[in-house]
């Protein structure tokens, strides 16, 4: 047999999770429109897209809850549709709203949770003790579940997420609904996790990509507009290195405008008339900031505060999300 | 195995979190109770057996049973834990089988608590025990019928008061499907081979058999695959479904 030709590629191997040309139509209406993606360990996935992007439908093939039209997708190896059992032990899932069992305590959930997934004995114990600390759910063990606030529920869900250390987990929204202090709290069990795991996680909250993502996935009308790290992401922001001058009332802001055009750094010019500021936007890949300060200096303008931008996601988001979809687009 | 009964359990334990347990068992205690000693004559009929006492099982069956099976997948989709519990490493038949089990084991368990009529019966005169067992043997097995056609009705719907009423019609035809009031429907475009067909998965005369005493294992066998059919049914209903 050819070595070369025939020798699987080693990103293939690698790949916790793999999605193929995922594609679901609900009847005539195409939720995902042939996915493609592959996850490599370590990785933390922000899934990004407006309502009803087809991030949870994604989210529910790739747990195997939702069978694709077309496409197939595995875990770890395991096809979800051929050897589901095996798919689904590597795989922690917090559905969208974080169901469980209301009647019941979280005590009891868990165990249940541990029981189906073949945790027993000391083992048990073991994890239960870990995911009880990380989510800190010590002083609600005993409350039946559809009593407790919305955060302590989506927090039971991470646990039953987490209870058998999975090597891949899914979540989906898991900071919805979470005060920030949670929030954090979430965010931080996350990064700790991280580390030699998969994680998938959908959000429509932007800060949450830049504060634990490592790449972003941005999904419009069913199928991927954009897949780069966070940073790059800002990069194709028109704020990206844009310089923002604040100056004081007695400034003459049409002024300053027309100067800043005359600069070959900078791209386009905008005043807010309101807010005393001017922001200048850098022309192609230019970083205007050194020349802005420098004639400001010598004009004496009244500047107040100066601020470079590093780029505004909700803004890269709403260019990507609302454009018509014409190939690749940088 | 593990798993299935797993799944048992925390249905169970569901049951009895909430009014509904209790509830069922006095009204089905009340009921059978009622139906034994005054539209039976159990005790002016002057016999020493449970005849007055089974003949109104079907009928008890026919409101209680779905009652206790609307709720099985109904609620799950509803309240979205199905999605938890289907991306759980288990197979459907096991999450089928072991709320079935669940719900058969709780009816089992309101049957056996009729035990004080066995002992009423026993004390009054000289029954043929033999008649009795064989008779709770069938109706438990008759019930089993109906939950899992309830198990595969609440799977297709995410109301459970649309699943109770169409799981008492959908009994109700298996139940009389040996009588005219059913079969006058058929007869006219039906050819004779497969009138006799519908006319034999009538659970009454199935049940009538069975609690006369004559543990025949043609009656035994039609309980368990109307039972592995419709949980058959329940899993690619819930194969379909589950996700809408």
């Amino acid at each position: 047999m050819d070595n070369t030709g025939h020798s699987p590629n080693p990103l293939e191997v690698a790949a916790m999770i793999a999605a193929e040309g995922l594609t679901k139509t609900f009847g005539s209406r195409t939720a995902v429109d042939g996915i493609s993606f592959r996850v490599q360990p370590g990785e933390v996935l922000g899934f990004l897209g407006p309502n009803g992007a087809g991030k949870t439908t994604t989210m529910r093939m790739l747990a195997g809850f939702v069978a694709p039209t077309a496409g197939h997708a595995s875990i770890c190896g395991h096809s979800i549709e051929e050897q589901p059992v095996a798919a689904k032990q590597k795989l922690g899932y917090l559905p969208e709203g974080a169901p469980s069992y209301g009647e019941m305590t979280p005590q009891d959930f868990l165990t249940f949770i541990g029981e189906v997934r073949g945790l027993t004995g000391a083992d048990f114990h073991r994890r239960l003790a870990d995911v009880v600390e990380r989510l800190q759910l010590g002083d609600v063990l005993q409350q039946p579940i559809e009593t407790l606030s919305k955060g302590f529920r989506r927090r039971v869900g991470l646990a039953q997420a987490i209870l058998h250390d999975p090597p891949v987990l899914i979540l989906d929204e898991p900071t919805d609904g979470l005060d920030p202090n949670q929030k954090h709290e979430v965010r931080q069990l996350i990064r700790t996790m991280a580390p030699g795991k998969v994680i998938v996680i959908s959000t429509h909250i932007l800060e949450e990509v830049g504060a634990v993502c490592s790449r972003a996935i941005i999904i419009a009308n069913g199928s991927i507009v954009a897949d780069e790290k966070p940073a790059a992401l800002l990069r194709r922001s028109r704020y990206h290195n844009a310089v923002t001058l604040r100056l004081n009332q007695s400034a003459d802001l049409p002024a300053v405008a027309s100067s800043l055009r005359e600069l070959s750094e900078v791209g386009a010019v905008e005043v807010d008339e309101h807010g005393y500021a001017v922001t200048a936007f850098p022309s192609g890949d230019a970083r205007p900031l050194v020349v802005i300060g420098e004639l400001a200096g010598e004009r004496r303008w009244p500047v107040e505060q100066l601020l470079v931008e590093t780029g505004r996601l909700d803004e890269v988001f709403r260019a990507i999300t609302t454009a018509p979809v014409t190939g690749e687009t940088v | 195995m593990a798993v299935v009964s797993s799944i048992a359990q925390r249905e169970l334990r569901g049951y009895f979190a909430t009014p509904l347990a209790y509830v069922f068992i006095v009204i089905f205690l009340g009921l059978a109770g009622l139906f034994t000693f005054y539209l039976g004559g159990f005790y002016e009929r002057g016999q020493a057996d449970l005849a007055p006492f089974f003949n109104f099982h079907p009928w008890l069956y026919l409101f209680l049973v779905p009652a206790i099976a609307m709720r099985l997948w109904a609620e799950e989709r509803k309240s979205g834990s199905v999605e938890l519990l289907m991306t759980l490493p288990i197979t459907l038949w096991q999450a089928v089988l072991g709320k079935f089990f669940a719900a058969w084991l709780f009816i089992a368990a309101a049957l056996a608590l009729t035990f004080p009529l066995w002992i009423t019966v026993n004390y009054l005169g000289e029954p043929d025990n033999g008649v009795i067992v064989a008779a709770y043997l069938g109706s438990l097995l008759m019930a089993g019928g109906f939950l899992a056609i309830g198990s595969c009705i609440s799977a297709a719907n995410r109301n459970q008061v649309v699943a109770f009423i169409i799981t008492v019609v959908i009994c109700f035809l298996f139940m009389l499907a040996g009588f005219p009031l059913v079969l006058d429907f058929f007869s006219g475009w039906l050819p004779g081979p497969l009138l006799d067909a519908v006319a034999s998965l009538s659970f009454l005369t199935h049940f009538a058999s069975i609690s006369k005493g004559v543990l025949d294992l043609r009656d035994v066998l039609y309980f368990l695959l109307v039972i592995g059919a419709w949980l058959l049914a329940t899993t690619i209903v819930l194969d379909l479904k589950k996700a809408d």
